[in-house]
């Protein structure tokens, strides 16, 4: 774990584990969403989540927001415990942003906009009138919403995907939150809005010096947008690295699988047939021993990888990667810091 | 309009013309779907023309609302209650099937000579049928076996193709992966072996791997059978795994059309250079660019280029609305910077 002194926000271990009941009593299982992950983040930090559906993503951004409680483990904000019963919920709310996937589904369609930006400054106690509407004017104005007096009463209906979710963007920070937890924010957009969006959320991170939890499925966007990625598969952090390390040397084979999926607009993709591992991803309910990705996997250990989980081998600072190919490297490693300490 | 169809014909020939391995198997003319509204009608597919060789795919691609997915729909005539117009021509090896009937285009066409891949293809199952007997279906319906066991064995070879193992003929839609689903949906257009398939938005619903292994699929099955596909997506980098050539739309109407190798290096008309500024790149890093306010509305287009208002090089002439133009090397663009550079070449 990196130095937890100026961490924003550490996550250690986490399972979040939802409990299938049938039959009454009679317990089924846990699908186990999200099942041991731990990360630390610093202020002002972008990271990205990356993973396909179903592997946990959504979870752990619900888990870090309190929105579920963790099954085990801990999640602790600005040395505030937010995981269980003790946590103030409200506070630590007001201090981290939500931005949701589908804009649409995340505004009240009875809402005028001035109505929904003002919500959550009258829940958080700002009394005056005057400056509440002084600040949802600059929220909509930082989110390119001009001239602000043209939306202020608009219902969420009347405006395009775009303009909703910079509408959900600013609600998300117009409490000027230290954290903002991005889940998927521009996968129902279009190409040419996309990037704006992004823009527009990479401006607030740096002009307030905002934590970024960027949660996407869409490695490409990733670049251009965070420092660090986290992939995750099977409910697990698998590889984290910074994002160049990560773009320029992916260690885990499922991670090199899913950079070799990704297409450039490029007229030649169609002469050649790719090298995708197939299958799909496992079960939640029931996964595996092993390594997750090893029923996939063409670089297999017969014996090792479907017995027992791979730890997380430090390949170079801060670039972990959970995958039994790294043992020796990670062996030598250690022998090497010896000798120089020896 | 007549500028249009001039222009689409003339193509045509040219294309023909120029030597091309194989000849315009599917030809579009000027095809109008408009739905009614309560507010007027929208006019959904606005005169859009082009020509498909045989064994080629073309990409149609376009931002959500352009009109791509009810051009494909246009094409195999699966259309909702509230149309307002539908007229055109659909040229399919050479005759007009929008003369046909509904019943006859029922019979002789949908599903026989063109078929269609749905989006969303695991809601396009039937959940309580067997997937053999949905992929065997048309080939019972439109007499092409003898019997169910010879359906069957055919239904099998395609699934051989695809990749799907046998025992899942034997199963149902909601027992099936969404890959597995998406594959059994491409079966259900592939067995028939139809001289055009119609693809919407094979993988957008998939994850990244399993949309991988599905292009992967259908390159197979573009070579084996030389099948000509229409693939219609939102994804222009995706789009360049089986592209041909390349249509963009904006706003109800063909923009830009050309072959994926020029299309790919560089983009013709400004909408479609700025689409592909918007796409981010995983190996080159390049600036990041996005198009600025939001496609006109349909139900009143506006008279001049549809892209004007967002168009950074507009000038005076784009009040009116540019001819689709055809440039020596084949590509066609509908904007008056590039029927100048025509000008200025053929001088």
């Amino acid at each position: 774990m990196p130095e937890k002194a100026d961490a924003l926000l550490t996550v250690e271990n986490v399972h979040t584990w939802f409990e299938l009941r049938r039959f009454g009593f009679l317990r089924v299982g846990f699908v186990r969403a999200v099942d041991g992950v731990s990360f630390s983040l610093k202020h002002g930090e972008a990271v990205a989540v990356v993973g396909e559906s179903g592997c946990g993503k959504s979870t752990l951004a619900k888990t870090v927001l309190g929105l579920y409680r963790p099954t085990q483990g801990t999640v602790v904000f600005d040395g505030q415990r937010i995981d269980g019963e003790t946590g103030n919920l409200k506070k630590y709310h007001s201090q981290v942003g939500y931005v949701q996937q589908d804009p649409y589904g995340a505004l009240p369609p009875f809402m005028t906009i001035y109505r929904i930006l003002d919500e959550p400054l009258r829940i958080n106690g700002v009394r005056k009138r005057a400056e509440r509407e002084k600040r949802i004017k600059e929220a909509l104005s930082e989110v390119k919403l001009t001239p602000v007096e043209d939306f202020l009463y608009k219902y969420p209906h009347m405006l395009s995907g775009g303009q909703q979710q910079r509408v959900v963007l600013a609600r998300a920070k117009i409490l000027e939150p230290k954290l903002i937890v991005a889940d998927e924010p521009v996968s129902m957009l279009d190409a040419s809005v996309r990037v704006e969006i992004l823009q527009l959320l990479q401006r607030l991170q740096r002009s307030y010096n905002l934590a970024v939890i960027y949660i996407t499925h869409d490695l490409s966007t990733v670049r251009y947008f965070s420092e660090r990625i986290f992939v995750m598969y099977g409910a697990k952090i698998i590889e984290e690295a910074p994002t160049a390390t990560l773009l320029e040397n992916p260690s885990h084979p499922y991670t090199q699988a899913l950079l070799t999926a990704i297409s450039d607009p490029d007229a030649k993709n169609a002469d050649h047939i790719k090298e995708v591992p197939p299958g799909e991803p496992p079960s939640l309910l029931n996964p595996p021993p092993g390594c997750r990705f090893c029923p996939r996997c063409g670089q297999a250990i017969a014996g090792l990888c479907e017995k027992e989980m791979p730890p997380a081998f430090e390949l170079a600072p801060g670039h972990r990667v959970s995958c039994w190919l790294y043992r020796q490297a990670a062996v030598k490693e250690k022998e090497e810091e010896k000798e120089k300490a020896g | 309009m007549m500028a249009v169809n001039a222009n689409s014909n003339a193509n045509a020939k040219t294309n023909a013309g120029a030597g091309t391995d194989a000849y315009a198997i599917f030809r579009l003319e000027n095809l109008q779907l408009y739905f009614n509204t309560r507010i007027g009608p929208v006019q959904a597919v606005d005169g859009v023309s082009f020509s498909l060789a045989s064994g080629r795919t073309l990409a149609l691609v376009g931002e959500s609302g352009c009109g791509k997915s009810s051009l494909g729909r246009a094409i195999l005539r699966l259309l909702p209650r509230n149309v307002h117009t539908y007229k055109g021509s659909i040229f399919l090896n050479g005759t007009d099937v929008m003369t046909y009937s509904n019943e006859r285009f029922r019979r002789q066409v949908r599903w026989v000579r063109m078929a269609l891949v749905p989006q969303a293809a695991m809601n396009a199952l039937n959940p309580v049928v067997k997937v053999e007997d949905q992929v065997a279906e048309p080939l019972l319906v439109h007499q092409r076996v003898k019997n169910k066991a010879e359906a069957y064995s055919r239904a099998y070879e395609i699934f051989k193709v695809l990749g799907l193992p046998q025992d899942f003929l034997n199963r149902y839609a909601f027992e099936l992966s969404g890959g597995m689903r998406q594959r059994a949906a491409i079966a259900m257009a592939l067995v028939m072996h139809p001289e055009l398939i119609v693809l919407d938005e094979p993988t957008s619903a998939l994850d990244l791997l399993t949309q991988s292994n599905i292009m992967n699929v259908l390159k197979k099955v573009k070579w084996e059978f030389k099948s000509t596909f229409i693939l219609i997506t939102h994804d222009i980098a995706t789009a360049s795994e089986l592209a041909d050539d390349v249509a963009v739309m904006y706003a109800g109407q063909l923009v830009e059309k050309a072959d994926a190798r020029l299309f790919y290096d560089d983009p013709l008309h400004p909408y479609s250079r700025k689409l592909m500024a918007s796409v981010p790149t995983l190996r080159k890093d390049k600036k990041l660019e996005f198009i600025p306010g939001q496609p006109p509305s349909l139900i009143n287009p506006p008279k001049g280029c549809r892209f004007a208002d967002r168009c950074e090089l507009r000038h005076e002439r784009c009040a009116a609305e540019p001819p689709m133009v055809t440039l020596p090397d084949g590509r066609q663009a509908k904007c008056w910077l590039v029927e100048q550079k025509a000008r200025e070449q053929h001088a």
